[in-house]
């Protein structure tokens, strides 16, 4: 059998979201605790949008910049803050091992040119004739890459230098856990020493919006927390990127490198969401398999609840079972990033534990509770709005 | 029993059944009749109209009924027929209930033109110029649920997840082109760990659409060959001018050797290494030193524990393109050197075309089935060699051969390399 589990560390960070960039600006807003949304660019949607990167700073090259739309900017952004923050930006001899598996969906449209078709198709005398000939004459050549789905991690490969390898994971909130599942489970067993694992989003966007509002997801003003939406569920969707250096212990020991925390686990799984309950007893389950006994009064919940029906209200069941453990949902402050939103929830999670502290709750239903008490632990859920459950458990390096 | 470990110390990961569908037919004996026949499976396209298409022909899947046309259906559907297939040579589980994780490289899924319009139209409200604003109206009435849930990245992988019954979160993954191997790879890793005895891979592929060919064409990667259609695809050959789009899918059971020998199940090869190395050069270029290819094709060579002198067949990624089949030819010479002349390398991809995301399966399919008849496909449509390219590259007919070890090449855009590398029944 193999050796007992390699222990992994977080030892970067890269988050990028409304309420700005890095973890103190997150955790300032999150102390604040006044969430905002905008519900004028995408009326009536909500949604949480990223404002005032300069992108320079971590993609230098004008002309990579003009290769990506801008979820994949946001994302090449949050990356090279990861590296920056786990000390290893530049470094090729450890990014040319690097393993990075993201999180991502894609899929962005010019929406110009789809406004055209739309409009002439039906009027053409051959319509399939114009659809060839206006995408032929009025697509960019380089939109394809800019919103397919593996370009975000190339453009990682070519801005920063990660070559160690590139994976894309898709499949909305469950790429995210599985991501991170499979990086930390290559590190556990000696097939990875170190790995950038990620994803981002750009909520911008009425194309990608509408595959939410299909199923009557996307959240309409007024805003309101996750757990206040009861009569309105859905989510508003969160521009945000969200990267970690996730690093064998003895290699980040080895180059001197200061935990952020521990990744001591990560569960995923597919519940058959057929009857009510099904979410609910998956995080049952994966609770009740977590490798490392909870500290009593030292661990809280980092709940990604999105707002969406059901998911959202068997989340709030599963949490009635353990009342005695304070919960804060980010999504109240970040709206959701899909692909990234577990990445991100865990990584405020291992600031939290690095910090022995919670924010304040943003809820008047009675899920988040007032809690000053110092923690040790962080356990994350990822609850897809369609599919997908996944539990991660962060602990503080002692 | 001792455990059956490679020379690492891992467990050794065996197939035990293997599926196939693409524009050649359905199934191994009708793949294998026809790609060692040399059959092209390139036609000209009849799906939808070509009009004012440079490139008019590709390997398509007519032949798989369906009736709501979309990618990801079309995906969805061959993913089932492969895995069926596979499933039912491994013999393992009860159907519906496959004793491991699910790993399934598939092409990134959007709403497609059809859709499109009739939510424009179903939303314009007599307006005269349509946006995303009346298709987003459409979508408020409620009457286009189903586009939710077909238009997910997730819904192919859960769709198979539920009919076989596969364990855990299913992983939907894209490496571009070589997101077949990538799939394959994540089912080597997960059974080296020793978190499953099981995985079902698949690499599955139903893209040809007007956008995604034209996408294509704007790259300038496409043939737009004015030969017949079967000619278009001339991987290696002087005068190829670029891929032909294609679909297909191909299905393979991975266990580890222990769990296969414990049920008796028949061992149809052995995935004995993978290797990756991410080209940071260009996005859809490869670095012109080829390094980061002949990293990938020596990184895979070493996971197998064996050396560059080991490997007597090269399953090219071939793709017809000017850039791809000489950067290739160069990391093949760069890393066997001498003997890199003497290596049959063939190129399934002149008679299938080019099936993308599920190329690395597919070809990985067809390494196996090289292995097992001791036989090597040709590359088709080789009649006027490029000189820059002094490689054997099994022209135009198939061949029998002494075949131990074959490594099989996926390079993607993106900088996305990997290579595995497939042998026989251990003895």
């Amino acid at each position: 059998m193999a050796d007992q589990a390699r222990e992994a560390w977080i030892t970067g960070i890269g988050i990028v979201s409304c309420l700005g960039e890095g973890p103190d600006a997150h955790w300032k807003a999150l102390q604040e605790a006044r969430p905002a949304a905008d519900d004028q660019t995408q009326a009536p949607y909500l949604i949480h949008p990223v404002d005032g990167l300069d992108y320079d700073k971590q993609i230098p090259k004008k002309g990579d910049q003009r290769q990506m739309e801008p979820w994949q900017r946001i994302g090449t952004y949050a990356a090279g803050l990861a590296l920056e923050s786990a000390g290893v930006k530049g470094n090729t001899s450890i990014l040319s091992r690097m393993d990075m598996i993201v999180a991502a969906g894609g899929g962005e449209r010019d929406q110009a040119v789809d406004s055209a078709i739309m409009t002439g198709m039906p009027k053409a005398p051959e319509p399939e004739a114009f659809l060839n000939e206006r995408l032929t004459s009025d697509l960019r050549p380089t939109l394809f890459l800019a919103q397919l789905s593996n370009l975000l991690a190339g453009n990682i490969s070519i801005v920063h230098g990660v070559t160690g390898s590139s994976r894309t994971f898709m499949g909305e909130e469950s790429s995210g856990v599985n991501a991170l599942r499979i990086a930390l489970a290559r590190i556990q067993a000696g097939q990875s020493d170190i790995g950038l694992v990620g994803g981002s989003y750009n909520a911008d966007r009425p194309d990608l919006l509408m595959l939410y509002e299909f199923a009557g997801h996307a959240l309409k003003a007024p805003f309101a927390p996750v757990w206040e939406r009861k009569d309105r569920s859905g989510f508003a969707l969160g521009s945000m990127g969200a990267f970690l250096i996730i690093e064998a212990r003895e290699h980040a020991q080895a180059r001197g490198a200061v935990p952020i925390a521990r990744l001591t686990a990560t569960l995923a799984d597919n519940a058959r969401r057929q009857n009510p309950g099904a979410i609910k007893d998956s995080l049952e389950r994966m609770w009740a398999t977590l490798p490392a006994p909870l500290l009593p009064d030292r661990h809280v919940i980092i709940s990604g609840a999105t707002g969406a029906a059901p998911a959202t209200a068997e989340e709030r069941d599963f949490l009635s079972n353990h009342r005695d453990v304070a919960v804060r949902a980010t999504g109240t402050y970040l709206g959701h990033g899909v692909e990234p939103q577990f990445l991100m929830n865990v990584a405020l999670a291992a600031v939290a534990v690095n910090r022995g502290e919670l924010f304040p709750p943003c809820d008047t239903t009675g899920v988040e509770r007032p809690f000053s008490g110092s923690i040790a632990q962080a356990i994350v859920t990822g609850v897809g709005h369609w599919r997908g459950e996944g539990l991660a458990l962060v602990e503080a390096v002692s | 029993m001792a455990a059956k470990k490679d020379s690492a110390g891992r467990p050794v990961v065996v197939v035990t059944g293997m599926g196939i569908v693409t524009s050649l037919g359905t199934g191994k004996d009708e793949n294998w009749a026809r790609l060692t026949g040399g059959v092209s499976g390139i036609r000209n396209i009849t799906r939808f109209p070509t009009d004012g298409l440079r490139t008019r022909f590709a390997g398509t899947v007519d032949f798989v009924p369906l009736n709501d046309w979309s990618t990801p259906a079309l995906s969805e559907r061959l993913a089932q027929i492969a895995a069926e297939e596979a499933l039912a040579e491994s013999g393992i589980g009860i159907r519906g209930d496959f004793p491991g994780p699910l790993f399934l490289a598939v092409p990134p899924i959007e709403l497609e033109w059809p859709q499109r319009l009739k939510l424009a139209q179903v939303g314009a409200d007599g307006d005269d110029t349509l946006t995303y604003q009346h298709a987003l109206a459409a979508a408020r009435t409620g009457q286009f649920k189903s586009y939710h849930e077909r238009f997910m990245f997730m819904s192919v992988a859960d769709h198979l997840a539920e009919q076989f019954g596969t364990k855990g979160s299913p992983i939907s993954l894209s490496t571009a082109c070589a997101s077949g191997a990538t799939a394959i790879q994540l089912g080597v890793e997960a059974i080296r760990r020793g978190e499953t005895d099981a995985a079902l891979c698949i690499g599955s592929d139903g893209s040809v659409n007007p956008e995604a060919l034209i996408r294509f064409q704007l790259l300038s990667a496409l043939s737009m060959s004015t030969e017949p259609p079967e000619q278009a695809s001339k991987p290696f050959s002087k005068n190829r001018d670029g891929f032909v789009m294609a679909e297909g899918s191909a299905a393979l059971v991975l266990e580890s050797l222990d769990g296969a020998k414990a049920r008796g199940a028949k061992i149809l090869g052995v995935l004995e290494g993978c290797g990756e190395m991410t080209d940071a050069f260009h996005r859809t270029r490869s670095s012109p030193d080829g390094k980061p290819i002949v990293g990938c094709i020596n990184s895979a060579i070493a996971d197998a524990g064996l050396s560059p002198d080991d490997i007597d067949h090269i399953n090219a990624h071939g793709t017809s393109t000017p850039e791809n089949d000489k950067m290739e030819s160069l990391g093949v010479i760069t890393v066997f050197g001498e003997r890199a002349t003497q290596i049959p390398i063939s190129s399934n991809k002149s008679m299938i075309g080019h099936t993308l995301s599920a190329a690395g399966a597919i070809e990985a399919v067809v390494s196996l089935m090289t292995l097992q008849n001791q036989r090597i496909p040709p590359t088709i449509n080789h009649r006027v060699p490029d000189p820059a390219i002094p490689l054997d590259v099994v022209p135009n007919e198939a061949r029998d051969a002494r075949v131990t070890h074959v490594i099989s090449n996926s390079f993607g855009f993106g900088g996305q390399n990997v290579s595995l590398v497939m042998g026989g029944e251990p003895q």
